[in-house]
């Protein structure tokens, strides 16, 4: 849109219009978006919406059925993946089993013909940088998935790539290493201050790592913003379902009032909460975070919420910080509520019957069609 | 334990018992052993005939590495049976009185037995014998292809073809003027015929198409018209004068090379009898006529030509006037050491440039 | 329980000894006492090399040893740079249904005998052949065109027979290369030669270094192709082995020609070997 920007101001990435069909199926529908230099982005999303395909197209590797990508305000849909200024670390990561350390990390220095001298000097300054100096004799079945992962990271970012594409590189890993991955790679982004353009279907990575997250569902983006903006103001319900856990009930709008809506379940309750465009008789889905709703012994403690009910206590989800309860409300439904720390309700146990409340504005409601 | 033992033994005698019913393990040529043939003796016999095809070289070469076992009746030319005898032991001397000596032309007969008697043993008796000579299209090559040495004329270059054996440098070696038989018995003589006879196959190879292997690969080549000239058994060019008439078997001027198949006993048959009576049964002028029909080739029974097809007699007398019968080159016993210096020569010529 | 696992340990094994003992290490032993006698004279032999020395001296079967180690070596590379695209697009660019059809096709070929194999390509290549009647027909060609009795056409009929024993291993090694590898290879910087040559080749390695040593051994070892296709010049090792067994009966000769054949194959698989920087275990396990 901006071609005359000057280089220095233009986006590393910006994707214009992207559509790509494999057949009558559409992959991506029409999905733009720009990526600021030196920033941190992800595209979340379930398998199958799209992002893989987004990402391929980006490294070179399909070719888009329309709409144009720009990298440093140029375009390069007529540039081959080998000389595009983007690297790509792959899903198993592909470093070449046939080469030691050193010869994966120069490879691309090496096919950019650069002198010898050159070339190890760079290699030994990446594995400085990557915490893994003296390793470049070894072959890549020595290491272990950590290293491998900062190996293959540091075989692209010799190259000193405009953008560096990650395809769920982390989805190999444990779960230990995987959540000490997460800062370290974060941390590898600030120090080679590159651009990262990160795919994954799993929201804890993208929301610990990126300043800006794209939901991305069935070929369209839903939302881009922070982690944040997904996480409390989801624009649609994929946003609000897909980001985080949530309490959800559908039902029919029986009555607005500017931002506010009161909303009567499917169960029979009514509900009141927030949503924006909605009118009475509408059908709609309100979501409630766990953390939103606060428990009480009493009914009178929740006197100041909008939302009022009374359930027993089904099951207790021990998980440290993180603990919660299910709660079997009047009419049936269970509800996963947080159970505060505070020590309060330690003695809680199954079948005991408690009051949970929370106010209308922890409570978004979407219309839904049909 | 006792169950296995018994099997075992019951095995055994199941195996010996299949011997002594006598199976005729007969080691032969194509043809000399038609199916209809076959049924009829095992009818009248109750023997069974169990029939492999093969060549002079594997036959010996098959009886030679069992020491002359595996078969109990084998069917070698009447030159290889002496050499390979004195070599390798492997046939069995036969009790001539035990064969119905009428039913073989006495000439023919008398000839084989002196050719095949070593040490006073009488090793082979004659089956089936024939010529070899030029199968031409006489329409192309007719005029120009008269005797061996004629197929390395320039005008059939390249449409020729003979086989890299030793009849064909025993061929070549009469068509030069020399005579090798004669020379059987003098090594030196032998070897410096040979070495006339490969400088003129050497000479001679630019004109050959391909050496030929096989029968069935010659008849393509002749059928097709590839080849239009070359070195092959007589019934070959009958049969195909059969399809073209301008194809057919011409004895060279040199003189037809004439061979007799015989019948001999491996040192280790255990059929004796059976083969006897497979001899004495195959030679009746009827069955031998049969025999004939299917090989193409007459044999050594005596009044078995009044049985013969009219055709091929036709065909024989066409390819052999009196004066081409009487200038038949029969193959003597081949002596040890010859087939070295011939085989040198045959390698030469193939890896001649 | 120990004494069992014993019995177990050498009723799998004797297949095995059986096999190994009876029908190669014996026959060896006795082919090598062949071919180290001399023939003195009817059923009389003599120790000694003279079967060794003439098979080295005489220029004929020298010539035709190298010939046919270096028509061998030639088939092996021509069949590796014919079978290897094939093998690429079936493991790499074929998919589904279109691999398995493809896979099948190179299987077809060995459904007849090899003889029968080898008369196709006759029929195919001679004279009054499919070939040279479409080349006339054509205009290609305005007399019968000879394709038969030649190297070439020895050649053809070489690799024809030895395609699928290349094309299997390397199929099986390229499978095994991730896609994403290959891209990874673009993705660099790499170019198609260069993504070939530092990661497609040294990743299927085992597979062409194992497909070599097979096609070199079934070509230096083929009887019926050079025969029948290879026409008037063409003498093969294999042909001299068996006119020396067969035809002459002289089956000392014959068996140390054998022996040198053994020895020149050993040798050849060895040389690949230490080319490539590979061990035997490696290639074959």
């Amino acid at each position: 849109m901006t071609p005359d920007l000057a280089p220095d101001l233009a986006p590393d990435l910006e994707c214009v219009d992207l559509v790509k069909r494999f057949g009558d199926t559409t992959a991506v529908d029409n999905v733009s978006f720009t990526v600021p230099p030196g920033s941190f982005f992800s595209i979340l999303g379930p398998s199958g919406c799209g992002k893989t395909t987004i990402m391929r197209m980006i490294a070179g590797f399909l070719e888009p059925t329309s709409g144009d990508i720009r990298i440093k305000g140029g375009s390069v849909l007529d540039v081959a993946p080998n000389k595009r200024p983007v690297n790509m670390v792959f899903q198993h990561l592909a470093l070449f089993p046939m080469m030691t350390i050193a010869e994966n990390i120069g490879y691309g220095l090496r096919r950019r013909g650069l002198p010898k001298d050159q070339i190890t000097r760079k290699v030994g300054e990446a594995l400085e940088r990557i915490g893994l100096p003296g390793i470049g004799g070894r072959k890549v079945d020595e290491l272990s998935g950590g290293q491998k992962q900062r190996v293959a990271i540091a075989r692209c970012m010799v190259l000193e790539p405009d953008v560096l594409l990650l395809d769920e590189p982390l989805g190999a890993l444990d779960l230990k290493l995987r959540e000490h991955m997460k800062v370290e790679l974060k941390a590898l982004q600030a120090a080679f201050d590159t651009t990262f353009v990160y795919i994954t279907h799993d929201q804890s990575e993208a929301l610990v790592m990126s300043d800006q997250i794209a939901v991305m569902n069935h070929g369209r983006f839903e939302q881009v913003g922070t982690g944040q903006d997904l996480y409390y103001r989801p624009d649609t319900p994929f946003v609000a379902g897909f980001i985080g856990d949530s309490n959800r009930w559908t039902g029919r709008v029986e009555r607005t009032e500017g931002e506010a809506i009161e909303m009567r379940t499917d169960s029979g309750l009514v509900m009141r909460a927030s949503g924006a465009g909605l009118k009475a008789g509408d059908r709609a889905e309100i979501f409630v975070r766990p953390e939103s709703i606060r428990l009480a012994s009493s009914a009178e403690a929740l006197s100041v919420f909008d939302n009022r009910l009374q359930g027993t206590v089904t099951s207790i989800l021990f998980n440290g910080a993180a603990s919660r309860i299910l709660v079997e409300d009047g009419v049936g439904e269970t509800l996963e509520v947080t159970l505060p720390q505070s020590g309060e309700f330690a003695a809680l146990k199954r079948g005991d019957a408690v009051h949970i409340g929370w106010g209308s504005v922890q409570g978004t409601c979407f219309g839904r069609i049909a | 334990m006792t169950r296995t033992i018994l099997l075992t033994s019951t095995l055994l005698a199941g195996l010996a018992g299949a011997a002594q019913a006598d199976t005729l393990r007969l080691l032969t040529w194509g043809g000399y052993a038609p199916d209809d043939v076959v049924e009829m003796f095992e009818e009248q016999t109750g023997h069974t005939v169990e029939v492999t095809k093969s060549n002079n070289e594997e036959m010996i070469a098959k009886l030679r590495a069992t020491g002359g076992g595996g078969f109990d009746l084998a069917q070698p030319s009447q030159d290889r049976v002496m050499g390979p005898q004195m070599e390798f032991g492997i046939y069995k001397p036969i009790d001539v009185s035990k064969l119905n000596q009428d039913l073989f032309i006495p000439s023919m007969l008398e000839a084989t037995m002196k050719n095949t008697t070593v040490n006073g043993d009488v090793y082979g008796v004659p089956h089936v014998w024939g010529t070899s000579g030029l199968v031409l299209n006489t329409a192309e090559a007719g005029d120009t292809v008269k005797d061996y040495t004629d197929l390395c004329d320039p005008a059939v270059a390249g449409k020729v073809s003979y086989r890299l054996k030793r009849p064909t440098l025993i061929g070549f070696a009469f068509a030069m003027g020399e005579d090798p038989f004669a020379a059987y018995g003098d090594e030196a003589k032998y070897k410096e015929i040979m070495e006339k006879v490969e400088a003129k196959l050497v000479e001679c190879k630019a004109n050959v198409k391909t050496y030929w292997g096989g029968g069935d690969e010659l008849m393509n080549l002749l059928r097709s018209g590839e080849v239009t000239a070359s070195m092959a058994w007589d019934t070959g060019g009958w049969k195909l004068n059969g399809d073209n008439a301008d194809i057919t078997f011409v004895a060279p001027t040199s003189g037809a090379l004439g061979w007799i198949d015989t019948f001999v006993l491996p040192a280790k048959g255990q059929a004796d009898d059976a083969a006897y009576a497979w001899i004495n049964f195959v030679m009746q002028p009827e069955i031998a006529a049969k025999i004939t029909a299917s090989a193409g080739n007459f044999t050594a029974s005596a009044g078995a030509d009044e049985y013969a097809e009219e055709g091929l007699k036709a065909k024989y007398q066409a390819s052999f006037p009196q004066e081409a019968i009487d200038n038949i080159k029969w193959y003597p016993p081949v002596p040890a050491g010859l087939e070295s210096i011939e085989g040198e020569v045959l390698d030469r010529v193939q890896a001649a440039n | 329980m120990r004494a069992e696992t014993r019995i177990g340990f050498i009723l799998l094994l004797t297949p095995l000894v059986l096999w190994l003992g009876l029908l190669i290490v014996i026959p060896h032993i006795d082919m090598a006492l062949i071919s180290l006698r001399e023939r003195i004279s009817f059923g009389v032999y003599e120790p000694s090399l003279a079967q060794y020395e003439k098979a080295l001296t005489e220029p004929l079967y020298l010539r035709t040893f190298g010939r046919t180690a270096v028509m061998s070596v030639l088939a092996t590379a021509i069949t590796l740079l014919v079978a290897f695209p094939v093998a690429y697009y079936i493991a790499k660019m074929a998919k589904g249904r279109l691999q398995q059809v493809l896979f099948l096709l190179c299987l077809i070929p060995f459904y007849v005998s090899e003889l029968v194999r080898t008369f196709g390509w006759m029929i195919l290549l001679r004279e009054t052949g499919l070939i040279s009647s479409l080349m006339q027909w054509v205009g290609l060609a305005d007399q019968p065109v000879e394709m038969l009795y030649n190297d070439a056409a020895m050649m053809v009929g070489l690799v024809y027979t030895s395609m699928l024993f290349m094309v299997v291993p390397l199929v099986t090694t390229l499978e095994s290369l991730d896609d994403s590898v290959i891209e990874a290879g673009y993705d660099l910087g790499g170019n198609g030669w260069s993504v070939l040559r530092e990661i497609i080749i040294p990743h299927a390695m085992p597979g062409v270094v194992s497909g070599c040593i097979v096609v070199f051994m079934l070509s230096l070892g083929n009887y019926l192709t050079p025969t029948m296709l290879g026409g008037k010049d063409s003498l093969w090792f294999t042909e001299m082995i068996y006119n020396q067994f067969i035809v002459r009966s002289n089956w000392e000769l014959g068996a140390a020609f054998g022996f040198m054949l053994l020895v020149l194959s050993s040798a050849i698989v060895w040389g690949m070997l230490r080319l490539t920087g590979r061990t035997l275990q490696e290639t074959m396990g």
